[in-house]
């Protein structure tokens, strides 16, 4: 039970002159979640990918099941599950038959008629694939990942093209799998994803791990004597260190997000929320020594646009 | 709102299907897909059967020895062949790619080698299917067969639609879909005319006649014509079909991509 389900060390990818993934440690144990975050071309899928024996590594060690998963042997494929990035199915196919045919690959499938129910699919069985909504071929693409009842599934995005109500049911059905014992290791956009599922979130930047720790580390570390809120940008900050005691600093990080830090009390909150009264303005989104996930996030990656 | 899950439900119990059972599903996705599609129903069963009655009712439109039906249901054979086992196969494959497919199947515990032999096992049941309607209607039509050329243009049509299978394969597998379907179609549509399909290769101008007859199509074309008129296939015939299986075969196993 000790054996992570997936453990790297010091993984290494390069294409030619590029290196997508640089010196990268994961651990992930069965009945966790673990969410990998990163900007665009960060090295999440290739991680992925290398984890699921699609993509061969230039070093480092990868343990997958107790297996090295390079080539991707039977033996292995047949434990684990995978939603690739983009789905995949024949343009033709409909939604049963798609699900049917990966079923029969498993021993000891999940029924596939209560599961294309419970992931909302009956409406478009008739449909070909390629007719398919980009969420309805995102969850199909989940059923195929879970019908083999797989020890580990590997989940690239699984909610980019979901609709709100969509994406509650992934999470749902991701946190079922989790208590059930399976491992998940996911790559998201959404920090709020994260946040809601993750046991462990690894921050990945340039192939590399920039920070590593449950949800509530990283966002507590670091921010114990802050306090944020939002409000109209462009609020004369000078005016408020005026009304509070001597020690405090006060900044506009992007527009209309506001940062104090020094001593956080109660004293101190009241006076910040008076003063944006007496400005007549509703400090919105108030937090105390805590930054949001998508705060770490983009303070450790930066804000450009990345391609 | 949330959407509660009884404990237990996903409990992992994996394991690899058996390969009985995957090949079955596997091959029969295949052939509903096959047979649904209906660009690839023109080319596998329309065309060819409005060629085999053009050929054998309208007199003018090429010179083929007596009894025509015999000479036609030969040279439509031929073409049906050439429609699944080339054209059908290398464009559903490359749009298969293209949608993922290949990569999903990677994913799934169903070994290669049986992801391959799903597709061929597709296409044979569409074999199936040409060879019952197109020798319904030559019955029709009145072709009487007899035991000793059955035999053989079964042997060839076996033969045929391996080799084109195995080029269609190597098309569909290593190319970009949109370039596939151009390739496949104009490959398709030459060597009908000036492959030996519908017009006999020594009707075809200049050294072309002997040309052709080392493809695929003028090999399976001029065989089954010899045998549907009581002969017996030239063993070059046999011999081109099978290098052009092997060679094929061989070369798409090597270069087939699986994204």
């Amino acid at each position: 039970m000790s054996q992570p389900a997936v453990e790297v060390r010091d993984l290494v990818v390069r294409y030619g002159a590029t290196t997508a993934v640089d010196g990268l440690d994961l651990d992930l144990h069965r009945g966790r979640v673990l969410a990998l975050l990163g900007p665009n071309g960060a090295g999440k899928t290739t991680t992925v990918e290398v984890c699921e024996g699609f993509r061969s590594r230039t070093a480092g060690a990868v343990r997958v099941l107790g297996e090295d998963p390079a080539g991707a042997p039977e033996s292995l494929r047949a434990r684990i599950g995978v939603m690739p990035q983009g789905g995949g199915a024949y343009p033709m196919v409909r939604v049963r038959e798609m699900l049917d045919l990966v079923a029969a690959c498993s021993a000891h499938p999940l029924d596939t008629g209560w599961l294309i129910d419970t992931l909302g699919l009956e409406s478009c069985a008739k449909l070909p694939y390629k007719r398919l909504s980009g969420g309805q071929q995102q969850r199909l693409s989940l059923a195929c990942a879970i019908v083999g009842r797989p020890e580990l599934v590997f989940l690239d995005e699984p909610t980019s093209s979901l609709d709100p109500q969509g994406r509650h049911l992934v999470w749902d059905l991701v946190r079922a799998l989790r208590a059930d014992g399976v491992a998940v290791l996911l790559t998201t956009h959404f920090m709020q994803e994260a946040e809601a599922l993750a046991d462990d979130v690894v921050i990945v930047d340039h192939g590399r791990v920039v920070a590593a720790g449950s949800p509530d580390e990283l966002t507590t570390s670091g921010a114990e004597d802050t306090m944020r809120f939002r409000a109209p940008p462009g609020m004369d900050l000078t005016l408020l260190e005026d009304v509070l005691p001597e020690g405090y600093l006060s900044e506009e990080g992007p527009p209309g997000h506001y940062t104090v830090s020094g001593r956080i009390d109660p004293q101190m909150l009241a006076a910040v929320t008076a003063w944006c009264a007496r400005q007549g303005v509703l400090a919105d989104d108030v937090r105390v020594g805590r930054r949001s996930l998508e705060d770490v996030f983009l303070d450790l990656t930066g804000r450009e646009l990345r391609s | 709102m949330s959407t509660s899950f009884e404990t237990g439900t996903f409990s992992p119990d994996p394991g690899a299907g058996s390969r009985g059972r995957m090949l079955a599903v596997h091959t029969r996705t295949e052939t509903v897909l096959a047979l649904r599609h209906s660009e690839q129903l023109l080319l596998t069963l329309v065309i060819p059967l409005a060629l085999l009655v053009g050929l054998t009712l309208l007199q003018g439109l090429v010179e083929l020895p007596e009894p025509r039906v015999n000479a036609a249901l030969g040279t439509v054979l031929a073409l049906a062949m050439m429609s699944t086992g080339f054209t059908s196969q290398a464009i559903a494959l490359g749009f298969d790619r293209r949608y993922g497919l290949m990569r999903r199947l990677a994913a799934t515990a169903i070994p290669r080698w049986l992801v391959v032999t799903g597709r061929l096992g597709g296409m044979a049941a569409v074999v199936v299917i040409q060879v019952v309607v197109l020798g319904g209607v030559a019955l029709a039509l009145g072709w009487r067969p007899d035991a000793g050329s059955l035999g053989w243009a079964l042997l060839l049509v076996v033969l045929g639609a391996s080799a084109f299978g195995a080029c269609g394969l190597l098309l569909g597998g290593s190319v970009r879909a949109d370039l596939v379907l151009v390739i496949a179609n104009v490959v398709w549509f030459v060597l009908l005319f000036v492959g030996g399909i519908v017009v006999p290769a020594g009707q075809l101008p200049g050294a072309l006649g002997d040309v052709v007859v080392l493809l695929p199509s003028g090999a399976l074309a001029e065989g089954l014509r010899a045998v549907m008129l009581g002969g017996t296939p030239g063993l070059g015939h046999v011999v081109v079909l099978l290098v052009w299986g092997v060679v094929a075969g061989l070369v798409a196993g090597r270069t087939l991509k699986w994204d």
